[in-house]
């Protein structure tokens, strides 16, 4: 941990197939932070959030966690690393019940000894979900879904957190309850790196963010800094 | 009721209990193809091969060493697994990995594999019919039940009957497996979402090799528990192969709840058919139900693919 990064993402170039997605993308993430990714449909963000994760190999340019390069490993071990990985659109396991959507969140060998104590936790977040425990996955409603999509990334007891648009689909008022939960979240220790396109919210809650436009990051800053920003305000904000 | 009705009854209920007690092994087969066409996406057409194998295994210790079929489990059931992971590892999963043109060339793979397999054992074994000639092969329990003062006296072959038992309490412990263990909610989840798997920490290739395995362990103790009570030569794998596929088809492409369901529905299909419509074309009736079930019931008989 030289740089005092707890994720540095370097001049990271992605393409799929021969079409180039990701242009030079460069950002860190420190420890304790909550740090945005924002931008329109098709810029980049869930890409960058994938390369992340090892589930895309870049062409050029590194991911380096708490020192250890994370472009070279496959896909399953990044986990064990300490970072958890909420897809776009949930992605839970759909004809399993819930509980067992939470034991998956805890396979590395650490989470498993944790597992009684972190179900437990989950569902003190979510009240919802113990009452859902033993329903299938796939019958609950959306806001249902990405409660326990959070709460399975949350059971490996994650150093960081990475959200795939959250707030996607749901009612105004149930972003309010998820952003709600990110904080609590952030506030028990867990770094989060956040990819949303509900740039109002999210700017609020961030301590910095990036703006990614086309694959390319063109701005940055803190989250006061760029909702208070002219071009962030006529892209984003509608203002 | 009068002796002719009795009759009647006797056989009508003598043919659907041979059907039940058929129709456990073919679930057991179906099992297996069921459970890999959920996961790999593959439809594993050197299924029977592998069932072939197991039975040349079965007959191998049987006449080298006199082990009893049932006791044989216990070694086939492990050199299936492993031959079928290392068929995964080593053979599907590499040609899995390739872009090609054609999407469907792990299956031709499979097909190929099949082929191997019944050559070698006809290289080794010759084309001669074998059999595994244990003391119980034509044991029969009769039991007689009394129905409106006619004596109905059914039979029950011993051998079909064991593998029955065998049957139900190995797909049992298939469910308890994929439905209470870590490596079964690993392999279920694999099946449902490969990605989503992978970001969970799941090694999906890993899963892939078990699953295979399992696959060929579950048909490869259909194979042994058929031995008895059957012939065994290379091509017995083929035939078998059809009836897996369309056990997997009748149960829903990759359910395996289906899959016992489409098992004991062959089973009774046949039995059923070859006593009242005719014995030759026993093999002919797996197919009418397989096309009647994808003109009306497209999706198979319990819908959507579920491991």
């Amino acid at each position: 941990m030289s740089s005092g990064n707890m994720l540095e993402v370097k001049s990271l170039d992605v393409f799929y197939g021969d079409v180039q997605v990701l242009w030079d993308v460069n950002f860190e993430v420190k420890q304790g932070e909550v740090v945005a990714l924002i931008g329109a449909n098709g810029s980049g963000k869930s890409t960058t959030l994938a390369t992340i994760s090892s589930l895309l190999t870049p062409k050029r340019g590194s991911v380096t966690f708490e020192g250890q390069p994370l472009h070279t490993r496959a896909a399953h071990e990044i986990i064990s690393l300490g970072i958890a990985h909420v897809p776009e659109a949930r992605r839970l396991f759909p004809d399993m019940t819930v509980e067992e959507n939470l034991l998956l969140g805890a396979l590395t060998p650490e989470a498993k000894k944790t597992r009684p104590e972190m179900l437990e936790k989950v569902y003190t977040l979510f009240p919802r979900m113990r009452e859902r425990a033993k329903q299938l996955a796939g019958t609950m409603s959306g806001g249902e879904q990405q409660m326990a999509a959070i709460g399975r990334g949350l059971m490996s007891k994650p150093r960081l957190l990475m959200l795939d648009e959250p707030s996607l689909g749901l009612s105004p008022l149930l972003v309010g309850d998820i952003f709600r939960v990110v904080e609590e979240v952030h506030k028990q220790g867990v770094t989060v790196l956040l990819v949303e396109q509900n740039v109002f919210k999210t700017l609020t809650i961030a301590d910095r963010a990036y703006v990614l436009e086309n694959g390319q990051i063109v701005h940055s800053g803190t989250g006061k800094d760029l909702l208070n920003d002219e071009h962030v305000k006529k892209a984003y904000l509608g203002l | 009721m009068t002796p002719q009705l009795a009759g009647q009854i006797e056989l009508f209920v003598q043919v659907v209990i041979a059907g039940l007690l058929l129709g456990g092994l073919y679930s057991l087969i179906g099992l297996g193809m069921s459970l890999i066409m959920g996961v790999m996406r593959i439809i594993n057409l050197a299924h029977g091969e592998l069932m072939m194998v197991a039975m040349y295994i079965t007959f191998l210790l049987f006449s080298l060493i006199h082990m009893d079929p049932y006791l044989s489990l216990f070694v086939v059931l492990p050199a299936l697994f492993l031959i079928g992971a290392a068929l995964q590892k080593y053979l599907i999963t590499p040609v899995m990995d390739v872009e090609s043109v054609l999407p469907q060339n792990q299956v031709l793979l499979t097909v190929g594999i099949g082929m191997v397999l019944s050559n070698l054992a006809q290289m080794v074994f010759s084309a001669d019919y074998k059999s595994v000639p244990v003391s119980y092969a034509s044991k029969t329990i009769y039991w007689d039940v009394n129905v409106g003062g006619q004596t109905i006296s059914l039979s029950f072959n011993f051998p079909f009957l064991v593998a029955f038992g065998i049957a139900i309490a190995l797909g049992a412990a298939l469910f308890l497996f994929l439905g209470k263990t870590d490596i079964g909610r690993m392999i279920r989840a694999t099946a449902q979402d490969k990605r989503a798997a992978a970001i969970m920490g799941i090694n999906t290739k890993r899963i892939t090799y078990i699953t295979f395995g399992l696959g060929a362990a579950l048909v490869g103790a259909a194979g042994t528990l058929l031995a008895p009570v059957y012939y065994l030569y290379p091509a017995i794998g083929g035939p078998f192969t059809s009836k897996a596929f369309i056990i997997t088809v009748l149960g829903g492409m990759g359910n395996i709840a289906g899959a016992v369901l489409g098992g004991v529905v062959l089973g009774l299909g046949e039995s059923l058919g070859s006593v009242y419509i005719s014995l030759g074309y026993k093999d002919a009736f797996g197919f009418i139900i397989f096309v009647l079930v994808l003109i009306f019931l497209p999706k198979g008989l319990l819908g959507k693919s579920s491991v």
